[in-house]
């Protein structure tokens, strides 16, 4: 019990069967029940195994290089004039953005099973690019399945993936994007279970991973709430970051959600417009976003009439998904999370004034965050304190935003 | 023999199904087909050509649009299906308009949660009565999903049949035989649906490890492709579901899924 703090903190929710209230459980065929047993009973031992919490702050702060920092952005905060906003600098961590904090302890984890074969979706190539990175430290083969169309448009990180010794299997089926990669990499663990460990990208998916991903990402907030404290003088009126899955939000919101006094505000990838029907916006899309179940968990889903999923669009892959965690559901249910929209100009309205006015060029899907700053923080008087999730960065999305740009910025 | 078929439940349908088969010393051949592949008419027809050959009894394929349970080839004629505009509400019509062209064998209805959620759970299990099926089968709900599935199944006399793999430990298997109505969905492989060249070895072990636990009727599923392997499941379990192989000769048409199936049937004994 020489460590300092555990990276890895517990909480009631959810319960034994992985419920957050009416969201969550365990929707997978038979094959896959003892995987997920084997799964929970891993995570339990290791967050209570001093040599594993050890092993894991040590690469943290190590390899991945951590704590990131939190960043005044003074600039902007002057330029939009209301708020102050800072920054929590997720794209400093190693390989890019905050998924390589899920990566490596779900690698750590699947070590400990004995596990070597890591199998993993990915949308923007983050996941996959933080799964293929954690799998060459550790010296485990790695099969990232990606949708064709995301290969496409995400060229830089699946270049990375393969440098890194991963195999990238494109997906072509469905809307080749994230949920038929999630598809494709469930059924390559239903076929090779017993040697395959899952390293599920999301707070989603069936218990117990939203509860794994969660505790693996928390990091962001525990950090963040120590540095706005350290740095302001007090917590942030409201915490803001983007949900596609949801695990770079639940990460910073975890560690606030006792806090009363600070909003937790969720941005979903409002595409063309809700009216239009093509974006990912599960919550603000009252017409197809209902309640359902989808990869393994019951949460809000975009679907028809007749339960068939439907197609999403949003200009940045990582929030192109159909659902969202059911841990985002629940704290929406019970008020304590709120939702919102950015739509894809918004989004490249605000991956441009950030790189301008700070020097800091933003993940696509980290400025549908910032876009929400920028509607809200001229509303705000200038003492109050916007604390935004800067979850990635943004050289993965040149050339999507180069095109979008029409070739001129 | 339909008039007096349809009055009783379908757990009672497929207790007189296993009954007979038992009788005559041989598995039960459940075959698998999705409504609406390659259209509506060729997938009712598919299932009438097989009920005349003398199969035991269906699986009637609702589609869905992400069926993480299956290979390529129930992927891809589920997604046609899809693109013909069936729905839930079709897949109940025709199964009652096969009863009305004389398909006396019990049907169990086989999709994926979520369409059955949006329809309404309740709805789905009277609608499904109504209609003439006997039962339903869902690969992603595992039994301890299922509570509010399971009192709508029981209140119309339906099957709701549960699933078992090799990777199923004991506890899990005894859970299995608690909750299932029916029989037991014996997955054959890890792995997704597919037609697969041989057997897999462990499976006579693991068939032998379920009936320790359990008197259930054992149906096996997953890659069971031809005339060999089915009679092969004679006397190692009490039926057999073949799916992928029908389905690509459905592709082919009416009369080479016709064919098929009655080699199958053949190779398991007499009608």
């Amino acid at each position: 019990m020489m460590t300092a703090q555990p990276p890895v903190m517990t909480s009631a929710l959810p319960d034994a069967r992985g419920y957050f209230g009416e969201f969550g459980g365990r929707f997978v065929p038979e094959t896959l029940v003892p995987a997920l047993d084997e799964l929970i009973a891993a995570f339990e031992s290791a967050r209570h195994d001093p040599a594993f919490q050890r092993r894991f702050a040590d690469l943290q702060a190590t390899y991945t290089g951590r704590p990131t920092p939190l960043t005044y952005a003074a600039r902007l905060s002057d330029y939009l004039g209301g708020a102050r906003i800072y920054l929590k600098r997720e794209d400093l961590a190693h390989t890019g953005a905050h998924k390589i904090n899920n990566a490596l302890g779900q690698a750590l984890l699947a070590e400990r099973m004995g596990k070597r074969r890591i199998v993993a979706e990915t949308g923007a190539g983050q996941h996959g690019v933080a799964t293929a990175t954690v799998c060459a430290l550790l010296g485990m083969e790695c099969h990232v399945y990606m949708g064709s169309v995301d290969m496409a448009r995400q060229r830089p990180n699946v270049f990375r993936m393969k440098l890194l010794g991963a195999e990238v299997i494109p997906v072509e089926s469905g809307s080749r994007t994230l949920k038929d990669a999630i598809n494709e990499a469930i059924r390559d663990w239903v076929t090779n279970v017993t040697t395959t460990h899952y390293l599920l990208g999301s707070a989603l998916g069936p218990h117990p991973y939203p509860l794994i991903v969660r505790e693996f990402q928390s990091v962001i907030g525990v950090e963040a709430r120590a540095q706005i404290l350290a740095q302001a003088g007090r917590l942030p009126d409201a915490c803001i970051a983007c949900v596609g899955g949801g695990s770079n939000s639940i990460g910073l919101f975890h560690a606030f959600r006792d806090d009363e006094d600070v909003d937790l505000i969720g941005v979903e990838a409002g595409g063309r417009g809700i009216a239009t029907g093509e974006h990912a916006a599960r919550f603000a899309d009252s017409a197809r976003g209902r309640p359902g179940v989808l990869h393994g968990t019951r949460s809000f889903v975009l679907q028809d009439a007749d339960g068939q999923i439907t197609d999403t669009h949003s200009i940045s892959a990582g929030l192109d998904y159909a659902s969202v965690g059911p841990e985002h559901a629940y704290l929406r249910q019970i008020e304590r999370a709120f939702y919102t929209v950015a739509t894809d100009d918004e989004a490249l309205a605000a991956f441009q004034l950030l790189s301008q006015l700070e020097g800091i060029i933003p993940a696509l899907e980290s400025a549908h965050a910032i876009a929400e700053a920028i509607k809200r923080a001229p509303t705000m008087p200038r003492d109050a304190i916007l604390l935004i999730n800067l979850s990635g960065r943004g050289d993965k999305d040149l050339d999507t935003v180069i095109s979008a740009l029409g070739g001129e910025s | 023999m339909s008039q007096a078929t349809r009055t009783q439940t379908g757990l009672d349908a497929l207790a007189a199904m296993f009954a007979r088969t038992r009788a005559e010393g041989r598995a039960a051949f459940l075959p698998y087909y999705p409504v609406g592949y390659p259209t509506v008419e060729a997938s009712l027809e598919a299932i009438q050509a097989m009920a005349a050959v003398g199969v035991d009894g269906f699986e009637i394929g609702i589609p869905f649009s992400d069926p993480l349970a299956d290979g390529p080839t129930i992927q891809a004629a589920t997604q046609v299906a899809l693109r013909n505009g069936v729905t839930v509400r079709r897949c109940l019509e025709a199964v009652r308009e096969l009863r009305a062209r004389g398909v006396h064998q019990p049907m169990l209805l086989m999709g994926y949660l979520n369409p059955v959620l949006a329809y309404g759970p309740d709805a789905f299990a009277r609608d499904a009565r109504a209609a003439g099926a006997d039962g339903l089968i869902i690969p992603d709900l595992p039994p301890e999903e299922a509570d509010l599935l399971a009192a709508a199944c029981a209140r119309e006399g339906l099957a709701l049949i549960f699933f078992l793999a090799p990777t199923s430990t004991d506890a899990r298997i005894r859970l299995v035989a608690e909750r299932t109505r029916g029989f037991i969905y014996v997955v054959s492989v890890t792995g997704v649906t597919g037609a697969r060249a041989a057997l897999p070895p462990g499976l006579g072990d693991f068939l032998a490890r379920v009936r320790a636990q359990t008197d259930c009727p054992r149906v096996v599923g997953f890659g069971i492709s031809g005339p060999e392997q089915a009679r092969a499941m004679s006397g190692l379990a009490e039926g057999f579901i073949v799916g992928s192989a029908l389905v690509r000769a459905g592709g082919q048409g009416v009369g080479t899924v016709r064919d098929l199936a009655a080699q199958i049937k053949a190779a398991i004994g007499r009608k």
